[in-house]
């Protein structure tokens, strides 16, 4: 077990800075997510953690040790891939002892360690068969297997369920956040699926461009985004956000501070017709443009003259020819960013407290 | 299904035509090393000798110090291949995974030694070996080839095929690099060394140029060279035990085949399974 930290970390590659000045702390034990698009620099950060990638600036710690100089097989620190990279001329059971060879584990402590990992990832009956000839989730499971079996202090994942079908992945995300429970491990996983991010971390990182947007736990980002990237990576559908000049026409109740203004699809509420008056809530008349029926939930899309949004609703599903609809967005629901894009945290807090007083 | 009948036909006669050319010859060579002096001029030739003479390989063997040829060409040809493994693989590797200053140019230096035949260099190569005092013994024999470019370049295009995220989960196994050619690239590269193994076999198994070039005495030659001495006898060629001496030659090479084969088609049909 072991804590992470990472000292005003960068990596160049030429000229290009792909992960720029980061500071981060993985707490040991943790469930850490890094979450970013694609090309924002997840693994390359992964990759200097388990050191296949030299930092070009700053230092990496795992508890008290500066490893910037410890080559990989010694920082203690196993690495699941996203394609598995298992050896293929080896058997399952070949690929597990292949680091407890190179360890120079005695023979007779490797095969009690081998079907221990065999039996909770369930490979018993695999164990002398080629990877080639098993299924997607069968291999995951001997990469699991070869980086469990060596008992590291951190577990790195770089998008390892993404080879697999999604009932198969639910499935893994389930034993897997069962695993790091029952082994206590850092487990530092990486994905570009938010809602993995949501279920399984208990720590997100969001990167963008190789800088951190926010570090908080799930819960967090998704309440209190930080600025506009956060809060439009995280929920589906993303957030809807206009800019405050947009949306002033249809309000008195917000002051011009703030230069972008956003609500969570969830958030809003739909009708067919047109509400009472309410200081509580903002309404926003516009058409429908496209309705998906997803069972439990609906997603619209509206054409309003501040820009489209999306709404999500609970609710059962309009009639597709109710063509002139009214959202109402409740003001305690408004998320406010300034011109850089960061949350405007003054501004929020005042809005809301000039709420109750007008609610009185 | 009529449609393709004429194709198929086509495609076996064409089948059939090539494999009677090449085997036309090689039938021809088995049939005369069993038959007698006579036989061998008569025409139209005979197909099937009367009686299968096998004295004609005795009389070949007993000829010369044939024990001798056959020692020598197993001990070149063998340690030409174990010299050339132990050359060609770390430099395949090396060509393969790492950048290192001049790495471009020492390839192409290497490349370039593949368009140089021996023939064009055996006089320099013979003045280094007498200078070294190794002329007429089996290390002139074996030296010169201890490496091979094409080796180098068929193992290296293979070698960069191993995906690198395999080499990145064997150094996090804490696998040394040494470990990491041994159960890793030779095991995902096992058709191209056989193929290059066998390859390498039959060059210097058959070779004949370059033992009569740099040996002059029966104890460092090998077995093409006592063949050829077969065709020296008096009273014109013996065409039967010529033969014979020939069989004596290739039936090593077919039995190398033969177990190589099952080998081959394992390790082909191994690696297409992704
Ligand atoms: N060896 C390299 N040489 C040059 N550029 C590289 C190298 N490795 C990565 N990059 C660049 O660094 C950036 C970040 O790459 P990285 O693989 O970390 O992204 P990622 O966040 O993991 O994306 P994805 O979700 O697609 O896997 C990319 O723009 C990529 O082109
Ligand atoms: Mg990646």
């Amino acid at each position: 077990m072991a804590q992470i930290t990472l000292k005003n970390v960068s990596k160049r590659f030429d000229d290009e800075y792909v992960v720029n000045n980061m500071n981060l702390t993985v707490k040991d034990g943790s469930f850490t997510v890094l979450v970013g698009p694609s090309g924002c620099g997840k693994s390359t950060t992964l990759r200097m953690i388990a050191g296949l990638e030299q930092v070009s600036e700053g230092e990496i710690w795992v508890d008290d040790e500066c490893v910037n100089d410890v080559s990989p097989g010694k920082r203690d620190v196993a690495m699941v891939f996203q394609n598995y990279a298992l050896y293929p001329t080896m058997t399952v059971k070949g690929n597990i002892e292949f680091g407890l060879t190179n360890k120079k584990v005695p023979k007779k402590e490797r095969e009690s360690l081998i079907n221990d990992i065999a039996s909770i990832v369930g490979l018993e009956n695999h164990l002398y068969k080629k990877p080639q000839t098993l299924s997607g989730g069968q291999r995951q499971r001997v990469a699991l297997a070869r980086a469990m079996v060596k008992k590291p202090k951190v577990f790195i994942l770089d998008e390892p369920l993404s080879n697999l079908d999604a009932k198969l992945r639910s499935q893994m995300r389930t034993e897997l956040i069962q695993l790091h429970q029952r082994l206590g491990t850092t487990f530092i996983y990486v994905t570009h699926d938010q809602v993995e991010a949501m279920s399984m971390g208990d720590e997100i990182v969001l990167l963008n461009k190789g800088e951190i947007q926010q570090n908080d736990s799930p819960m967090n980002v998704y309440h209190y985004p930080v600025n506009v990237f956060s809060a439009e990576f995280i929920g589906t559908p993303a957030m809807n956000v206009f800019l405050m000049e947009k949306i002033m026409p249809y309000t008195s109740n917000i002051d011009k501070d703030a230069h972008y203004v956003g609500f969570r699809p969830e958030h809003a509420a739909i009708l067919t017709t047109q509400p009472y008056e309410d200081s509580h809530c903002i309404t926003l008349q516009g058409q429908l443009l496209t309705r998906e029926t997803l069972g439990s939930e609906t997603i619209y899309q509206i054409k309003h003259r501040a820009g489209n949004f999306t709404v999500k609703s609970f609710l059962p599903p309009l009639e597709e020819n109710n063509k002139n609809v009214f959202v109402s967005i409740p003001y305690e629901k408004l998320y406010f960013f300034d011109e850089n894009k960061e949350q405007d945290r003054d501004h929020h807090w005042k809005q809301a407290s000039s709420l109750t007083v007008e609610g009185m | 299904m009529k449609s393709r009948l004429p194709i198929n036909i086509i495609n076996g006669a064409g089948m059939i035509i090539v494999v009677v050319l090449f085997l036309m010859p090689f039938v021809w060579m088995v049939s005369t090393s069993f038959k007698t002096l006579g036989e061998t001029m008569t025409f139209p030739p005979v197909w099937f000798p009367d009686q299968f003479l096998w004295e004609n390989f005795i009389k070949a063997w007993n000829s010369g110090p044939f024990l001798r040829y056959f020692f020598n060409s197993v001990v070149v040809t063998f340690g030409i291949l174990v010299l050339q493994f132990c050359t060609i693989i770390p430099a395949a590797y090396a060509f393969a995974r790492y950048t290192f200053k001049g790495d471009r140019f020492f390839f192409g230096l290497t490349m370039i030694t593949l368009m140089i035949p021996p023939q064009l260099i055996f006089l320099p190569v013979y003045l280094q070996m007498s200078s070294w005092g190794l002329l007429d013994s089996l290390w002139a024999l074996i030296l010169p080839f201890a490496s091979s470019a094409f080796g180098i370049f068929l193992l290296r295009q293979s070698f960069k095929q191993v995906p690198e995220e395999l080499l990145e989960a064997a150094r996090l196994d804490e696998a040394s690099e040494g470990k990491i050619i041994l159960k890793i690239m030779i095991p995902m590269a096992k058709p191209v060394l056989i193929t290059f193994a066998l390859f390498s076999f039959i060059t210097h198994w058959n070779d004949y140029f370059w033992p009569l070039v740099m040996t002059t005495s029966d104890s460092a030659r090998t077995l093409p060279l006592g063949i050829s001495k077969l065709r020296e006898v008096e009273g014109g060629v013996a065409w039967n035990i010529l033969m014979a001496g020939n069989m004596i030659l290739v039936i090593p090479i077919l039995i190398v085949f033969f177990f190589a084969q099952r080998q081959i088609i394992r390790a082909f049909v191994y690696t297409g399974v992704k």
